[in-house]
């Protein structure tokens, strides 16, 4: 079997346990509390620690992923937490002078501070720390590059400042800001910051329809797959998943068609309008916006729309959706969603269950794909959306002024524009990973080579139109009703 | 009658939705809206003789957009009883 190819090690320990929970879920003796015994011990052996101090404190922090990969914490509805043990306790000292200093007389960190907090003290710069607000204008000023920004990965990596440093100095997540984006999750080079799995509740699901016999059990996959498994063909997944039980495996982009066409029509009614299909940025208007969340489309993103054509099709049917994002993990479990989504997971727990089936997709046959247009599948990368909305609008007769806005810091910055009036834009499309789904939390692969695989997946749609998906839904809406 | 259209991937691409505007239209002139119900579901598991239709119980396999009409007054109108 190939080698399995994740971006960071972290990914490569979350796969690790998500496949032997899987394994002893399988196992004749099923799942029992013996697993955490056993599956840190087989994942690290030992006798000597790899990454941390001992061995010990390995297994020990393999027992809490475990936990994550069981569901997590019940009590918390956030789908990220912390492993207190993981966190490293990494330094937050913000601005920080290093020896680098040389002492020069030009001191153009003086000059860049916009709060006068640096003052020559035995001709070298020293940070007043009450006045310095971490700009890091005097780190970009200095020729020698002798002044740092201190600042913690997830710190950074979180543009909705939900994150915290507590008293223990351990990584603390503000539920009340966090909009589950998951930038955390990939950033903590300490995988210390986890998103929870429902891999188990998959597993009942499908274990339950005794091979789709009961009820029938459809996957959705969401259109980022297309980028992220590098060594076989999509064809080739979608057989792999019909190994796994899976009834059907039908495109998410299906629901993005369906999507589309509602949002064009209600950008022609509201006249201003922002997507909905990211959880994590309607979360962030919600939280950071509230007087612009009348913008904010009322149409279920492609995934409900997906998931609820499925069920008109299908009354029994499960529908499980796949994806690239941590934010559909908690969407699945709101009003709007949870009547059509019964359950979700990612592509690194799909890659997960595939080898812990031993099912080797790279050596299997093609099975054909193809539910949605163009522009559905093109949902998945930054841009998308705005493409098809232009499309349509132009078809209905009225203008669209879109701007796609890439990654919550050019959401923030769009959204200011729109608040006090200045906005050229009328159609506002917010995805809050940089580069839109491909670069989602939980995809496999983060890079320029998925946008290519994206674009190129859907020229390859057979359906150039929106025009048969929403026929399609049309066909289910009038029995439904 | 439950007149069912396969639009899984696989009829997809062998023209589910022309099989569907013609059924649609043939229910239409002929008046039978209250007699067939169309729908359109995922899969019928006859990926290779699509597109697949059932009609209630009854399996009408390899419909395309040429034979849809054959096919309907052929097949699908005698069930009808």
């Amino acid at each position: 079997m190939q080698t399995r190819k994740f971006d960071t090690a972290v990914q490569e320990l979350k796969y690790q346990v998500i496949k032997e929970l899987i394994r002893a879920y399988d196992s004749p003796e099923g799942i029992g509390t013996d697993i955490f015994r056993d599956i840190p011990v087989k994942i690290m052996p030992g006798p000597k620690a790899s990454l941390r101090c001992c061995v010990y404190k390995e297994r020990a922090i393999l027992q809490e992923r475990l936990k994550l990969a069981m569901g997590g914490d019940k009590d918390n509805p956030n789908v990220v937490e912390v492993i207190d043990i993981a966190c490293d306790e990494c330094p937050v000292d913000g601005i920080f002078v290093t020896p680098a200093c040389r002492g020069c007389i030009s001191h153009r960190c003086v000059e860049a501070c916009p709060k006068g907090a640096i003052s020559i003290v035995d001709k070298r710069s020293v940070v007043d720390k009450s006045k310095c607000i971490e700009c890091g204008k005097c780190a970009q000023a200095c020729p020698y590059n002798a002044i740092i920004l201190q600042k913690r990965p997830c710190v950074l990596s979180c543009k909705a400042n939900a994150i915290k440093v507590d008293a223990d100095k351990k990584a603390k997540v503000d539920n009340d800001k966090c909009v589950g984006c998951g930038a955390c999750v990939y950033q903590c080079p300490f995988g210390a910051i986890s998103d929870k799995s429902y891999i188990l509740d998959a597993l009942e699901i499908l274990k339950n329809s005794e091979n789709n016999t009961k009820y029938k059990v459809y996957a959705l996959i969401a259109p980022a797959i297309v980028s992220q498994f590098g060594y076989a063909r999509i064809e080739q997944i979608v057989t792999g998943m019909h190994k796994l039980g899976f009834h059907q495996v039908v495109e998410t982009a299906l629901g993005a068609d369906l999507t589309l066409d509602h949002e064009a029509d209600e950008l022609g009614e509201k006249g201003i309008l922002t997507t909905s299909c990211c959880p994590s940025f309607v979360k962030y208007v919600k939280i950071n916006f509230p007087d612009l969340y009348k913008y904010v489309s009322s149409t279920p993103s492609p995934m409900v729309m997906a998931a609820r054509l499925l069920k008109a099709m299908d009354e029994t049917a499960k529908v499980i959706f796949v994806g690239p994002c941590t934010s559909k993990k908690f969407e699945f479990k709101s009003d709007i969603a949870k009547d059509s989504v019964d359950c979700v997971i990612s592509f690194e727990e799909l890659q997960a269950f595939l080898d812990a089936r031993e099912i080797d997709v790279s050596t299997l046959g093609d099975t054909a794909l193809d539910n949605a247009s163009y522009y559905g599948r093109i949902f998945a990368r930054s841009g998308g959306i705005t493409e098809g909305v232009t499309q349509l609008a132009k078809e209905r007769g009225f203008e669209a002024r879109p701007v796609a806005m890439s990654g919550l810091e050019e959401c923030k910055k769009q959204l200011l524009m729109l608040k006090v009036g200045k906005s050229p834009y009328n159609f506002f499309e917010g995805m809050a990973c940089e580069g839109g789904c491909i670069n989602g939390a939980l995809c496999l692969q983060h890079g320029p080579k998925s946008l290519s695989d994206v674009n190129r997946y859907g020229e390859k749609a057979a359906e150039k139109s929106v025009e048969n998906s929403v026929k399609l839904y049309k066909l289910t809406k009038n029995k439904g009703e | 009658m439950i007149l069912k259209v396969c639009v899984g991937s696989s009829c997809h691409l062998k023209g589910s939705y022309d099989v569907i505007d013609k059924f649609k239209s043939l229910i239409e002139s002929e008046k039978l809206g209250d007699k067939i119900d169309l729908r359109a579901c995922f899969c019928l598991n006859r990926c290779s003789d699509g597109v697949a239709v059932k009609a209630d119980d009854t399996y009408i396999l390899n419909v395309n957009g040429q034979n849809a009409e054959e096919k309907f007054r052929n097949e699908i109108l005698p069930l009808l009883g």
